[in-house]
């Protein structure tokens, strides 16, 4: 996907004034963040659970290799044909090729953020083979000619008039109103793809050492038909995605659906290992696995390597002041949020994404909230040096904070300095107490809201006037 | 017991009367306390803006002035959670400063961490009155775990009723050079935060942050809203209105 991350102001502003996004939004985050609060609380260990599952994640990244060829080995055992791709050419070319190979013609696709990393639909049209989105988030994205903004609920900054508007127009039908009725009828309109298509692709959640199996945690069953109807199965997936054990998984489980849209469980839990057996009544003829790196091996190899513990939940935007407020399009590419605001840089080069590790209060709310404990606000405040180092960053900024080290570090000077600045910004404020408007990088500040004024004095001065007076 | 006051330098430049009322808590409750007359600033706003080396300059100073006593307490979670949490990963990769690092943080507290925690103080000699509600800064709330500590203190006050705000764990929007880099964003965050804080009628909103204290008060001004108080708590346990130089 092409990256738009350095439009970021623009695009984020004219976000906060987009009025329909704003309430699909507020309902979103409402929906997610009370039902997370309310299945966590149910939890009466959930810092232990966190603590293991951080663990695992830990462990797998530092052993990533051996469990990477232990994975494959029993892939391949089950009679899975395991692919590895180093690039997102490599990775298109890979799938379009097993089209061709199995004379496909339409494919069918449940959610994949790898799928979206690589463009893949949009390659894969190219090749004159049809592809369907399935997921109703993704269907609905694909129907509009947009992308995810989220990467659980994909279409999550669009309201339901919007979707109405959207199936009336596409799907040439009377325009429906009520939620259901419009689930009903992508439902019914999917359903011939569903029976026809001659290929299928997911991504996978996790890939379990143990089994050589794929995983893909969903809600709508349409993951299970893409697993199972088409004759061919392609699973795309991410070296990082690797697990060692069943137990494992099932750790991991504990936290994924609650963390990501309050569910104890998820509606359907799909494992596949390997393709059709004798005698099984379903499943595909043959099943491919791609496994692509991008980017990852540098980023293990690096201090933001905590970032690939990541079991893409969605937890750190869904509680991220700033998502919430601009919601994913803005952060310009395919993970949006705090996690996007590290992975986005660490993935495609920090030149690329300036603002989005900066866009940040650093207020730690997705820290507290990743059930893998990645330390968000630490990996962004990481990046910011590497663009200072690279000198990267805004030079007022960078001018500003030099200048106050300078006085920091001199205090008598400084205490002249603020001395001077207490007195002038009492007078400046006047009898309201506020200073209503500032000048250079300031300005910034009193366009949105008041200066509440200095009180005339600095406490280092009042402190040692009244020392001297007690003296006396 | 010897305590040394960090009283911040945004309390110190913009509203002083915390540090007056910090300081007059921990005498009252018998502690001596030290002022280093040259401390200056903690290096968040450098160690933020990924100026490690500043940052770094800015550590050491601290540590080198709070060397000979037995606490270090600070009216602000935010530079509380920056000594406490973060001098590590600055200072901590030279074994020289590592320990003193690790020596200055276990010693450090934020002001209502301290009073509940460390001197169980329960008594206050304020006549505050009225319904108030409390923001949870972030630094203070998920850097150090001062929740209760603030609420416990207000509530033992006889003429103060605790309205919680919704939200009010959500950031204000501050985040230091953030509220003028994305000042669209910050100034949306706040007010939303601004309504979480008018719907609880609340005669004041007290919080523990010069940060977010200059962003909501400049923000609920901005808005015409020149009737609810925003006070340090260290203001409301020692009866202060904000406005005292002397």
């Amino acid at each position: 996907m092409e990256i738009t991350s350095q439009d970021f102001k623009a695009v984020s502003g004219a976000k906060l004034k987009d009025e329909k996004l704003q309430k699909a939004l507020f309902q979103a985050k409402d929906g997610f963040v009370v039902s997370r609060a309310k299945v966590i609380k149910d939890l009466d260990n959930f810092e232990t659970i966190r603590q293991a599952a951080s663990d695992v994640r830990d462990h797998c990244l530092a052993h990533l290799d051996e469990y990477l060829e232990a994975w494959e080995s029993q892939a391949k055992a089950s009679g899975t044909v395991v692919h590895w791709a180093e690039s997102y050419e490599e990775l298109n070319a890979l799938v379009v090729k097993i089209a061709q190979d199995n004379q496909v013609k339409k494919i069918i696709k449940s959610k994949s953020m790898v799928g979206e990393e690589t463009g893949l639909n949009k390659y894969v049209e190219g090749h004159g083979i049809e592809v369907k989105e399935t997921d109703l988030g993704e269907y609905i994205i694909q129907q509009a000619g947009e992308y995810p903004s989220h990467i659980i609920a994909p279409a999550t900054h669009k309201s339901k008039e919007d979707v109405s508007d959207l199936f009336a127009e596409k799907h040439q039908r009377p325009r429906l109103e009520d939620a259901e009725k419009l689930t009903h009828e992508a439902r019914e309109i999917l359903r011939p793809h569903f029976l026809d298509a001659d290929m299928g692709i997911t991504g996978a959640n996790f890939m379990i050492a143990e089994t050589g199996s794929t995983v893909i945690v969903t809600n709508e069953g349409n993951g299970r038909m893409t697993t199972t109807m088409p004759r061919v199965h392609v699973a795309i997936s991410s070296i990082e995605k690797c697990i060692p054990t069943l137990d494992d998984f099932a750790l991991m489980m504990r936290l994924l659906p609650r963390s990501a849209t309050g569910q104890v469980i998820s509606n359907y839990v799909s494992m596949t290992t390997g393709p059709k057996r004798e005698g099984d009544h379903d499943g595909p003829e043959e099943f491919h696995v791609i496994i692509l790196d991008v980017g990852r091996t540098r980023v293990l190899g690096s201090e933001l390597r905590d970032a690939l513990r990541c079991i893409r939940c969605g937890a750190c935007m869904n509680h991220c002041p700033v998502y919430q407020n601009v919601g994913g399009h803005a952060y310009g590419w395919v993970y949006p949020g705090p996690i996007g605001s590290v992975l986005t840089p660490a993935y495609n080069g920090i030149e690329n994404a300036i603002d989005l590790p900066n866009a940040a209060t650093l207020c730690n709310q997705c820290g507290v909230v990743c059930p893998v404990k990645i330390p968000l606000p630490d990996l962004m405040r990481k990046l910011r040096e590497k663009q200072y180092e690279k000198d990267l960053k805004s030079k007022t900024e960078k001018w500003s904070i030099k200048l106050w080290a300078y006085l920091a570090v001199r205090p008598k000077l400084y205490s002249i300095v603020t001395r001077v600045m207490a007195r002038a910004g009492k007078m400046l404020g006047g009898s309201s107490g506020q200073i209503k408007t500032m000048i250079f990088a300031a300005q910034e500040w009193t366009k949105h809201r008041d200066l509440p004024t200095p009180r005339g004095r600095t406490f280092r001065d009042i402190y040692v006037n009244n020392k001297k007076v007690n003296k006396r | 017991m010897r305590v040394g006051l960090f009283v911040t330098c945004l309390a110190d430049l913009m509203r002083p009367s915390i540090g007056l009322a910090a300081l007059e808590l921990l005498e009252r409750a018998g502690c001596e306390v030290i002022f280093p007359e040259n401390q200056t600033c903690c290096g968040q706003p450098a160690y933020n803006a990924g100026d490690r080396h500043t940052a770094r300059d800015l550590a050491r100073k601290v540590v080198s002035e709070f060397s000979d006593v037995d606490y270090v307490v600070i009216p602000s979670g935010s530079c509380g959670g920056m000594i406490k949490t973060h001098y590590e990963d600055l200072l901590g990769d030279s074994p020289d400063d590592e320990a003193k690092v690790q020596w200055l943080s276990a010693r450090t507290y934020e002001l209502t961490d301290f009073l509940v925690n460390v001197l169980n103080v329960d008594s206050f000699d304020t006549s505050f009155q009225g319904t108030i509600t409390y923001h949870d800064s972030c630094a203070g709330l998920r850097e150090l775990g001062v929740k209760e500590q603030p609420r416990k203190l207000l509530r033992s006050l006889p003429y103060v009723e605790l309205k919680e705000m919704p939200g009010a764990e959500q950031c204000c929007g501050f985040g230091g050079t953030f509220s003028v880099k994305y000042g669209d964003i910050s100034s949306r965050i706040v007010d939303l935060k601004c309504d979480d804080v008018e719907s609880t009628e609340a005669d004041a909103l007290v919080l523990g942050d010069l940060g977010c204290m200059l962003n909501i008060e400049g923000k609920l001004r901005r808005r015409g809203n020149h009737k609810t108080k925003v006070l340090h708590i260290a203001e409301v346990l020692t009866g202060r209105n904000g406005e005292e130089t002397e």
